[in-house]
């Protein structure tokens, strides 16, 4: 997903680029080097005898050092170097929420994840084979001799398979494809920034009695689910290979034996331990702030600089980096806020502030955007508006003059809702390929790349154009794929596909368009009764509002810079440049609080956050809407704390007016 | 050093500090009125009495519903699970070991023998942190910053840090919200809202106030606008970590995002993210818990004490500490100046006012928290005789609670009596640069009686300082600190209402007082 954004990418930013390899090749090092003591752990354990405690220490340091287990570690280096560079390829900061079943089911089956699965199944079985070789005993060789007297009179001696072994690795790959599951059914490559700054190694120490609790109680309830499927399909593959056991395991008294249970389950430990140390590695070298210089001390450093590179359009994790690194600047440091409000050398131009400054203005008024669409989708319960063929044309060719406008709309001009939303649609319609673009779409094909005028369809410009065709949307029956490949995030699914169609006929549009809707109509009614078709089709709402609020972190972060940037203004900004970008500040904050209390008011709209256990796997991307309303709100205090009644002369709109005198008297 | 013998006398008895006006503390009897230019400034104020026999006591102790059931003996399996989910190892052997069924006799004795090691693991921690020994209410009581948590009626106050606004916690395990500018007074109750020990308003935010409770962190959403007077439990948000209760006290962030919550149980503080419920734990071992937290204004450190004599300064960007070993017991509260340059705080078993000054936060040197090499005695509590009218009376001895002005111009400190003298709060002027000076004010003395349980500033007072405290009476009153600002020298003089007092009582200090110099 970000190999591909990051091919897109035009500007380069090799300098930052480089940085993240070196992060992610040192995360990779560490896990490498925590290796060996995990590996003299699982010796020890492996080894456990209790009754004779002194020689089960002498032995397990002598095993140390023999040639397998040396052989085995190194094996196992290369094992953790490729899950690293999984993590790596597969990382993303803004998690793809499915918004349905069939979607999840989509995702299961996607090219990139089935590698991804036999990937980490064949690394479990290696990893496996490593722990079956240094537990020894009977573990150790998958085909032993055995002597079988089936005839009376000869001694045959066959090659018998070492079942042990066999389960030894088949347990492995079990585990290494389930925690492949369980990485997309997480969203594990979903990279969380840290509440707090703290310490690398902190940090570390922090999370790491979590994950081995989380690894131990993870191996033990896949050995109960191996266990069972082992015992179901070892029968069919008996008859079917013929093979020669030992100890036959797939029968009810071979699998409850302790020994067995007790080493398979500390093979699942040693081997979900170092993969997820090196998860978590990865995790806490890539969500460090990185310190980008806000002026250039050189000419080729440009490129580096906070504003160019927030102006510019990077990888997403650069760009969170950036926002992150905003945020920082802007509450702990005066020298850095100072350059900030600098002047130009020659010309005497706020260059650093403008290009910060507007750069959160859009992020801020695209969210904006987004979520008026979002409401107006729900709002009309699942009611669309089909606009006529001729408005379709007529909206193709609306982009540059909208592009054309989008430079002096930043600032919204605020009226009662539904003219603000008319009034919000001259804005941006990059917007919407941003989007698009930034989450990755398995599916994705470029005919359907063509966003902007999806958007224009569902976008209340047309909605507030009347149309003769009003269609029930129930539950949205052809839409799943695509809404995987919006990743769900505003429901342009529908239209999307009769775009397409509808484009063909946009000639004779009368009589067989209208014949093939009520056809599409009848058929979907039909299906929406099947039971089975709905179980799978069905959204799940709270879903898709996380979808909605997949990226919100970044909001979170221009939120938080820009208002600390302001308030520290009152004092610090010699040249008064921030006073020139007030007005269009509040206006865009006041607007987006007041679209975001409009979203928490919606039906299915949970008020409070789930409850969040404290596992290893982060699920923070689910309550970042709460995050987002609570800073909001904290950014329009902190600006009217600071300014107080010097706000009165700042020019807006009567209404936003009233909203700020509500936000003086501390009664929002 | 400044040491209490350069206090002016304490008001007489039956004397009531009314206000501070020319430089002078200026006290009278009850029924007096502040003078006419001071009262429009008051107006608003509430004073109130909130006794303890109004307040309704627990109509049932029991807070379950098991004594209206009849008993009912489950089976020993059934028994276990129940003793697991509610009390954890110890509960699964204690019954087994208590089982009057049949069971193997073997496991039974076995259970014993690891009940037997249990209890002397327990006792042997116990011994090294005596306060795990107590129970929680007792801890609360022991750790709070009321003189007398656990009998008078008022248990908790907090300011709101932007309006005229406060939270008082009762008795009762009732919460009410006073607010100068309406006449409705929210009343909070929550089933999980016991024992409180101390409340928190977040800052910049209209009405979000979090609630330290006896199993868990409260937080309240409260519509400023709303008439209700009696919120429902749906508005409040449980915060809640296994490990982390009783929770004995909070500090926000500064800058809003962030709170904090303390057990003395548990060692790791907790940062939690209200609105997503997110919580970082901030581990550090020794110490036996966190007892008391204060964040400084500026946002860059933060004041963990401990149960144990050692108290910790973290630094809040990267979340590094300074350890501080103190002589003779636990630091028993600190407060910061208002740029964060300044540490006061109070060891009990010591009746001295210590103080550390930290380099100014720069920001530059991230995870550094900065601080001196030493604490320097600013202040000498000890017990010193006063003569009255009435005869000698005994003033000093250990700090319970101190408070700073948000000016940074005075100190409030509730001196705890020994058993020969009595409570009382004394007030000092302080200056915090160029140098740090601290000058005696005076005492302040509440009705016959009443002995100070709580104090606090108002957080926006613009005439000067504001200071409320509540009494053991429950009675909750406001005494101003008229002054013009030395940071603000050009204060409006038309607006002091200096001029227009004249009073004899004022006169000009000339002691040797403690300076830096």
């Amino acid at each position: 997903d970000h190999a591909k954004s990051s091919s897109h990418c035009k500007n380069g930013s090799p300098g930052i680029k480089r940085v993240l390899g070196w992060r992610a090749a040192v995360g990779a090092a560490w896990a490498v080097l925590l290796l060996p003591p995990c590996a003299a752990a699982f010796v020890v354990l492996s080894s456990a005898d209790l009754c004779r405690p002194l020689r089960w220490v002498s032995d397990s340091f002598n095993d140390l050092y023999t040639s397998y287990t040396i052989f085995c570690i190194l094996l196992m280096s290369v094992v953790i170097l490729v899950i690293s560079i999984f993590n790596v390829e597969f990382y993303t900061v803004a998690p793809s929420i499915p918004c349905s079943r069939l979607a999840l089911i989509g995702k299961i089956i996607h090219p990139q994840q089935v590698i991804h699965s036999v990937v980490h199944a064949i690394m479990g079985m290696l990893v496996a084979w490593c722990a079956a070789v240094i537990t020894k005993g009977r573990f150790q060789f998958l085909a032993l001799p055995c002597t079988a007297s089936e005839s009376l009179d000869a001694v045959v001696s066959y090659v018998c398979l070492n079942e042990y072994h066999l389960f030894f690795l088949l347990f492995g790959a079990f585990v290494g494809y389930s925690y492949s599951l369980l990485y997309l059914v997480n969203n594990m490559n979903y990279l969380p920034f840290p509440v707090i700054q703290q310490y690398k190694y902190l940090r570390f120490r922090r999370s790491l009695p979590q994950l081995v609790k989380h690894s131990c109680v993870e191996s033990l309830y896949l050995v109960r689910n191996f266990c069972i499927a082992y015992y179901f399909f070892g029968k069919c593959c008996d008859i079917i290979l013929f093979l020669h056991k030992i100890h036959p395991l797939d029968n009810l008294a071979g699998l409850l034996d302790l020994s067995l249970f007790y080493h398979t389950w500390l093979c699942g430990v040693f081997l979900l331990i170092p993969w997820y140390i090196a998860w978590l590695l990865f995790k806490i070298y890539a969500t460090e702030a990185y310190h980008f210089p806000v002026q250039p001390t050189f000419a080729e450093e440009t490129d580096q600089c906070l504003p160019k590179i927030l102006s510019s359009n990077p990888p997403l994790i650069i760009k969170f980096l950036a926002l992150q690194d905003l945020m920082l600047l802007s509450q702990y440091s005066p020298v850095r806020r100072q350059e900030v409000f600098s002047l130009s050398q020659p010309g005497g131009h706020p260059h650093n502030w403008t290009a910060i400054s507007r750069e959160c203005l859009n992020l801020l008024s695209d969210l904006t955007q987004k979520l008026i669409i979002h409401q107006e989708a729900a709002a009309t319960n699942g009611r669309i508006k089909q606009p006529s063929p001729g408005e379709i044309n007529k909206s193709l060719n609306f982009p540059e003059e909208m592009a054309f406008q989008a430079h002096r709309s930043n600032v919204l001009p605020r009226t009662h809702m539904p003219s603000l939303v008319k009034s919000l649609s001259p804005l941006k319609t990059s917007t919407a390929s941003d989007l698009g673009s930034s989450f990755g779409s398995p599916f994705t094909s470029p005919a359907l790349n063509r966003k902007p005028g999806i958007l224009d369809l569902n976008s209340p410009w047309h909605g507030s154009v009347q149309s003769p065709h009003i269609m029930r949307r129930g539950p949205k029956l052809w839409t799943s794929s695509s809404d995987l490949q919006t990743n769900g995030s505003y429901p342009s699914s529908f239209p999307m596909v009769s775009v397409a169609r509808v484009g063909h006929e946009a000639e004779q549009p009368s009589f067989m368009y209208t014949w093939l809707q009520n056809k599409q109509e009848q058929i979907r009614s039909f299906l929406s009764k099947r039971v089975l078709v709905m179980y799978f089709f069905s959204k799940n709402p709270e879903a898709s509002i996380q979808a909605v609020f997949s990226d919100a972190q970044m909001h979170i972060w221009a939120l938080e810079g820009l208002s600390h940037l302001v308030a520290a203004s009152f004092t610090e900004d010699q040249f008064g440049v921030v006073q020139t970008t007030l007005p269009a500040i509040l206006n865009t904050l006041l607007t987006l609080q007041e679209v975001v209390d409009k979203h928490f008011k919606l039906p299915h709209v949970s008020s409070k956050p789930p409850r969040i256990s404290g596992s290893l796997v982060d699920t923070s991307y689910k309550t970042l809407r709460f995050g987002l309303r609570a800073s909001l709100r904290t950014a329009i205090y902190r600006i009217t704390t600071t300014f107080g009644e010097h706000l009165n002369a700042v020019q807006v709109s009567t209404e936003h007016k009233k909203r700020l005198q509500q936000f003086l008297e501390f009664k929002e | 050093m400044c040491s209490l013998a350069l206090f002016p006398p304490p008001p007489l008895l039956g004397d009531v500090t009314l206000y501070e006006g020319n430089n002078a503390l200026v006290s009278g009897r009850v029924l007096e009125t502040l003078p006419l230019p001071f009262q429009s400034q008051l107006a608003d104020l509430p004073t109130l009495t909130i006794p303890k026999e109004t307040l309704k006591a627990h109509s049932r102790l029991e807070h379950s519903t098991k004594p209206a059931f009849i008993h009912h003996r489950e089976s020993l399996w059934k028994r276990c699970i129940n003793a697991w989910r509610d009390v954890g190892v110890c509960g699964v052997l204690s019954e087994i070991t208590s089982a009057e069924e049949e069971v193997l006799q073997w496991v039974k004795t076995g259970s014993r023998y690891a009940l037997a090691v249990c209890h002397w693991v327990s006792s042997l921690h116990g011994s090294l942190f005596p306060h795990l020994s107590l129970t929680s209410e007792d801890m609360i009581a022991e750790f709070s910053q009321a003189v007398d948590w656990a009998g008078c009626s008022i248990r908790a106050f907090a300011w709101h840090p932007h309006t005229s606004k406060f939270a008082v916690a009762l008795l009762d395990d009732s919460i009410r919200v006073y607010n100068t500018n309406s006449a409705t007074v929210p009343t909070l109750k929550h089933r999980l809202q016991r024992n409180v020990a101390s409340m928190a308003w977040k800052p910049l935010c209209a009405s979000i106030l979090a609630v330290a409770c006896q199993s868990c962190v409260l937080v309240w959403h409260l519509d400023p606008t709303s008439l209700s007077t009696r919120p429902s439990s749906g508005c409040a948000q449980v915060l809640s970590h296994p490990g982390h209760s009783p929770v004995t006290s909070l500090a926000w962030a500064p800058s809003g995002g962030m709170l904090l919550s303390a057990s003395p149980v548990d060692t790791a503080m907790l940062v939690w993210d209200v609105s997503t419920e997110n919580c970082v734990q901030l581990q550090w071992f020794g110490g036996g818990g966190v007892t008391h937290l204060a964040w400084s204004p500026d946002g860059s450190k933060v004041l963990a004490a401990t149960p144990s004599a050692v108290f910790r300064v973290w630094e809040a960007q990267m979340w590094t500490c300074e350890r501080w070993p103190t002589i003779k017991g636990r630091c028993q509260t600190g407060c910061w100046s208002p740029d964060g340059s300044r540490l006061l705080f109070t060891v009990l078993g010591e009746s001295v006012i210590y103080s550390l000054s930290f380099s100014e936060y720069k920001g530059e040197m991230q995870g550094q928290v900065g601080g001196p090499k030493t604490a320097s005695i600013v202040a000498d509590l000890s017990e010193t005789t006063f003569e009255t009218v009435y005869g000698e009376e005994r003033i000093g001895g250990e700090v319970h609670s101190m408070v700073w002005d948000p000016s940074g111009e005075r100190l409030a400190v509730i001196i705890r009596g020994n058993p020969g003298s009595r409570t009382v709060i004394a007030v000092f002027r302080t200056r915090n640069s160029p140098v740090f000076e601290l000058l005696p004010c005076g005492f302040v003395q509440g009705e016959q009686g009443a002995q100070p349980q709580l104090i606090a500033f108002h957080p926006c007072f613009k005439k000067g300082a504001l200071l409320t405290v509540c009494w053991s009476t429950g009675r909750i009153s406001h005494i101003p600190f008229f002054f013009v600002g030395a940071q603000f020298p050009c204060f409006s003089p038309s607006h002091s209402p200096m001029a227009s007092l004249s009073r004899s009582s004022t006169r000009v200090r000339e002691q040797p007082l403690f300076s830096e110099l």
